[in-house]
């Protein structure tokens, strides 16, 4: 097992171990892919250039890697040489497709990359004669993207305020950074709730948001992965963050999301799923083993026989009908309607 | 001068009284609002007391209520041209009836009249927009004139009343029990409204509800051609006596007969527009049965000992059917030979499934077009629109239409209506054919191209699929897994009387897949063994229920029941904005002599002769309807979709089918 190579993110998340409200839940596989240079000098210039803006961005400590990526992207066209449209095109293409080649495993960052490429591309700038007029109708319908990907989350705390009432007792999974801003922006309102975290283990997520959650004077309660069930009876709903929202409207997320929403259900609990749009992608998983693995190490304190099998996923599918709201910036949505916004914006 | 100067003064009087009706009083007020001033002045020049100032504004309200209704009708008129023109026929024959009791007892001036009223008429109205816009307007004037007649007459004269009944009802064969109808009504508004004003507001306003709940079933009639025939006949019926009557309105007999005529017809078509518009026609209501059979080309014989559930729904013995339309071939020249094979291939179950029955249809089609001439004096839209109509009906009549089929009709329909009026004959038949071709290729193969696509992603090796009969679109994606070096198993579940599944397993098992074959009733101890199921669909509805063919619920619950995804592929030109709950409002029924033999048995005889036993009915039905919560997943040209999602389809399909 030992042999197992971490996710390139997983390497990026432990470098930021100690940076305050530094993670992303996505959990990726080995291997940076990059493209191999060419000899001309365009060509070298633009798949480099686009991962060095990507990992520049990306170190920002409050910068979700979806938005990262929108704002590489973003840059790919400001600094590009192309004389036409169609070239212009084709580089944005290559750039998009270098950073899905990034993490494979990402699925917020290819839904962005794709939802990126959908937004700018369709646009009337695409039938102006002159270059320099699209480029920079382009430009800005990409900085416009990237603004408001960014401002997501501030939108999703402020729909999300009718939900919290006074009294009320939320269990938290994951560590997710809308979420936070959510339960951040409650307490703020001067609303007096409680919150439970699971422990999160292998990532021990839910020590750090009861760490930040303790700076805001948050009354938290930390759970064991296996006390969700004995504690769901104090619980009034659920906030999860999401991976992925996927076609059918389920979400893709940590490890742990599926069963906690399974208890939830059976003892009807509220789900709530905080994920922003540019999470949405076209992925129609029937089951768990639809989705291709993203793998983390688990560190269970002893060595582990080498016979014995240790199952590595780091995340899951929860199906839509355990689900019971979306918080998106598009606004509160149930799960049906993710694949009418996708089915609109694709066709 | 005289007449046409009453005909105002009788108007305005009833009118306030419309006025205190809540139900139609918002209406009135927004339609009549700008225009109001234009219209009141010449009512006011015309007024002869200061009394008169008032009503004249409400005249005009009058006036703009029949104002919108013809600009709507000449559009849904336009679609059941066909229709109306074959029950113009019908009502030219019927027309002289209600005038004959009359004539003798005319003056020879009051006669010349009455033959140029009906001269205009059939000048006017050549188009069939006419006629269902001049129906709405004239039979409201009528009435009011009508029944001011017919109240001073029965103060007047009450014997020479009873008379004039009598022999209206022989002329016109009303049914007693509608003429009792008719003359307790009479009594009991004589006795209680003695006021002539307040008894003709009832009527006008039953007028003016028939009129547009006629519009609204004209438009929807316009899809079907059977429908649309009926409503061309009863606007075409009503049409004439108003017309022909308004001249010669001074003759008592006859705005007397023409009245009682027109309040017989009343009550049963005010009973039947109530009921909510059906789709289609009930096959448990005779007189429209008897109607639609006169026009029928293929000699329908109505079969004995129907299922009680399921008598609104079409059925016919089999096997008269095919022996005499082919002994008619060569005397049918309204139905091209390519329509006629096509139905023959209906009729014999050779063509079978939604997209195989469409892409024939549609090919013959192209044919008819091909071989299409426009006749003299006549436009090739409205001429080509009723031909298709009568061969859409053939069609019907020899195995009713797929929800695919409708759809693909309704594009061609729309197609042909907008073709510009520049173009040649040749250009506009060329530009047909290449649309059907487009749309054949587009939506039906290049549809099933994109769905195995998509459905293929979701094999992986070591699943145990199940199907269900036999669907083209499964049998592709099952294939081209194969082809792609996947390793899984077949589970092909069949049912009788069909047996298709054997078909498609033959085909997989030439191809070197895997197979297991069961019956329908093993379908639950084979389940646990299934990863998946995909099933085909002859319709994706509104409410994400799939209409597909029997069996198919069944399969689709025990697999949700083992927690196995369904998963359905469907292209979108199949998708319909229709909501179904359940398989008996709309089904198709087969044979039903086909359940009572065991194919391959002939010694098995124990339904022989069950025609002739009264308490036994076999149903044999065709389609049935899966709730959506069964359907885990819609792999349909756009993508996979949850069921949740078809109304988004259908209105984004909508739209791209305008673009083309």
């Amino acid at each position: 097992m030992e042999n197992q190579k971490a996710s390139a993110y997983y390497e990026n998340r432990a470098v930021q171990f100690g940076v305050v409200s530094t993670d992303w839940l996505a959990q990726a596989q080995s291997a940076t892919v990059h493209s191999p240079p060419h000899n001309n000098d365009d060509d070298e210039e633009i798949p480099f250039s686009v991962i060095s803006e990507f990992d520049r961005w990306r170190k920002h400590p409050d910068l979700a890697e979806a938005v990262a990526a929108i704002r590489a992207l973003a840059a790919v066209i400001r600094s590009s040489k192309a004389s036409t449209m169609m070239q212009l095109e084709i580089q944005l293409k290559n750039a998009s497709d270098t950073l899905k080649c990034w993490d494979t495993t990402s699925i917020s960052l290819t839904a962005a990359c794709d939802l990126f490429m959908r937004y700018v591309t369709r646009t009337s700038a695409l039938e102006y004669e002159d270059f320099n007029s699209a480029k920079s109708r382009l430009l800005e319908r990409a900085e416009k993207f990237g603004e408001i990907s960014f401002k997501a989350r501030k939108i999703i705390a402020m729909l999300s305020q009718d939900f919290i009432f006074d009294g009320c007792t939320i269990l938290v999974h994951g560590f997710s950074r809308v979420v936070l801003q959510i339960l951040k922006l409650a307490a703020q309102n001067n609303k007096l709730f409680r919150v439970f975290c699971t422990e999160g283990r292998p990532d021990r997520t839910g020590l750090r948001l009861s760490n930040e959650l303790a700076k805001l004077d948050v009354p938290v309660k930390l759970v064991i992965d296996s006390a969700v069930a004995y504690t769901m009876d104090e619980v009034d709903m659920v906030f999860v963050g999401a991976d992925g929202v996927v076609e059918s409207g389920g979400i893709i997320n940590m490890m742990g999301t599926y069963q906690i929403s399974l208890v939830a259900k059976s003892m009807s609990k509220p789900v709530y799923v905080a994920a922003e749009s540019y999470k949405f992608a076209r992925l129609y998983p029937l089951d768990q083993k639809d989705l291709a693995p993203a793998l983390r190490p688990v560190d269970f304190g002893v060595p582990i026989p080498s016979k014995v099998e240790v199952e590595c996923s780091a995340r899951d599918y929860t199906p839509p009908q355990y689900l019971t709201l979306l918080f998106t910036d598009l606004g509160v949505l149930t799960p049906s309607v993710v694949s009418d916004e996708l089915i609109q914006l694709y066709l | 001068m005289d007449p046409s100067r009453r005909a105002p003064r009788a108007v305005i009087d009833p009118i306030p009284k419309i006025r205190q009706v809540g139900f139609f009083a918002p209406p009135e007020r927004s339609q009549s609002g700008p225009p109001d001033p234009t219209h009141s002045s010449p009512p006011i020049s015309s007024s002869l007391s200061p009394v008169m100032i008032p009503p004249p504004r409400h005249l005009s309200d009058n006036l703009l209520l029949h104002a919108p209704r013809p600009a709507s009708s000449p559009l849904s008129a336009a679609a059941a041209a066909g229709g109306s023109g074959n029950s113009f026929d019908y009502g030219a024959v019927f027309f002289p009836a209600p005038l004959s009791p009359a004539i003798p007892s005319s003056s020879y001036s009051s006669r010349i009249i009455a033959t140029t009223g009906e001269g205009g008429f059939f000048k006017g109205n050549g188009a069939g927009g006419g006629k269902v816009a001049a129906s709405s307007f004239p039979r409201g004037g009528f009435d009011l004139t009508a029944m001011k007649k017919a109240a001073a007459a029965s103060v007047v004269v009450p014997a020479s009343e009873l008379t004039t009944v009598s022999v209206v009802n022989d002329s016109l064969g009303i049914p007693e029990k509608e003429k009792g109808n008719k003359a307790g009504g009479s009594a009991v508004e004589v006795k209680d409204q003695p006021n002539s004003s307040k008894q003709q507001k009832p009527k006008l306003s039953k007028a003016e509800r028939r009129a547009l709940q006629e519009s609204q079933r004209a438009a929807k009639a316009a899809a079907k051609g059977e429908g649309s025939k009926a409503s061309g006949t009863v606007a075409t019926m009503n049409a004439k006596p108003a017309k022909a009557v308004k001249p010669a309105q001074k003759v008592d007999n006859a705005a007397v007969a023409a009245s009682e005529k027109k309040g017989g017809e009343i009550p049963p078509e005010k009973d039947r527009k109530k009921d909510a518009p059906q789709p289609r026609m009930q096959y448990d209501d005779k007189s429209r049965v008897e109607k639609a059979k006169r026009r029928a080309v293929v000699k329908q014989t109505e079969a004995r000992n129907r299922v009680e559930l399921f008598r609104h729904l079409p059925q016919y013995e089999h096997g008269s059917q095919l022996p005499d339309l082919e002994a008619k071939f060569f005397h049918l020249s309204p139905v091209h030979p390519s329509v006629y094979k096509v139905g023959l291939q209906y009729l014999t179950g050779d063509i079978a499934g939604g997209n195989a029955r469409c892409i024939a249809m549609l090919q013959a089609f192209q044919e008819a077009i091909k071989d299409y001439k426009v006749p003299h004096e006549k436009t090739l839209v409205r001429d080509l629109t009723a031909k298709i109509s009568s061969y859409v009906s053939f069609l019907i009549e020899c195995r009713p239409l797929s929800i695919s089929m409708g759809n693909a009709i309704r594009f061609l329909k729309s197609h042909i209506a907008k073709l510009p009026l520049t173009l040649s004959e040749s250009e506009a038949k060329a530009s047909l054919q290449s649309d059907i071709e487009r749309f054949i290729s587009e939506k039906i193969i290049l549809a099933n191209k994109v769905i195995v696509k998509h459905a293929v992603t979701k094999i992986r090796d070591g699943d145990v699929l199940l199907t269900y009969g036999s669907s083209s679109a499964v049998e592709m994606i099952l294939l081209h897994a194969h082809e792609l070096g996947k390793q899984f198993r077949v589970v092909v579940v069949d049912s009788r009387p069909k047996l298709r599944g054997q078909l498609l397993l033959r085909r997989l098992v030439e191809k070197g897949l895997s197979c297991t074959y069961t019956h329908i009733n093993a379908v639950s101890y084979i389940m646990h063994e299934v990863t998946r199921v995909f099933l085909g669909a002859s319709a994706v509805l509104s409410n994400g229920t799939v209409y597909s063919r029997v069996g198919t619920a069944c399969v689709a619950m025990v697999a949700h029941a083992f927690r196995v995804p369904v998963i359905v592929c469907c292209e979108a030109y199949k998708f319909h904005e229709r909501v179904q709950l359940d398989s008996i409002c709309s089904n198709e029924l087969g044979n039903p002599d086909v359940i009572s033999n065991v194919l391959g048995r002939e010694d098995v005889k124990h339904l022989d002769g069950w025609a002739n036993i009264e308490n036994l009915q076999l149903l044999n039905l065709v389609y049935d309807a899966t709730p959506s919560d069964y359907v885990s997943m819609i792999v349909t040209d756009y993508g996979m979709v949850p069921p949740t999602s078809v109304p988004v389809i259908v209105r984004e399909y909508g739209r791209e089918q305008v673009w083309i």
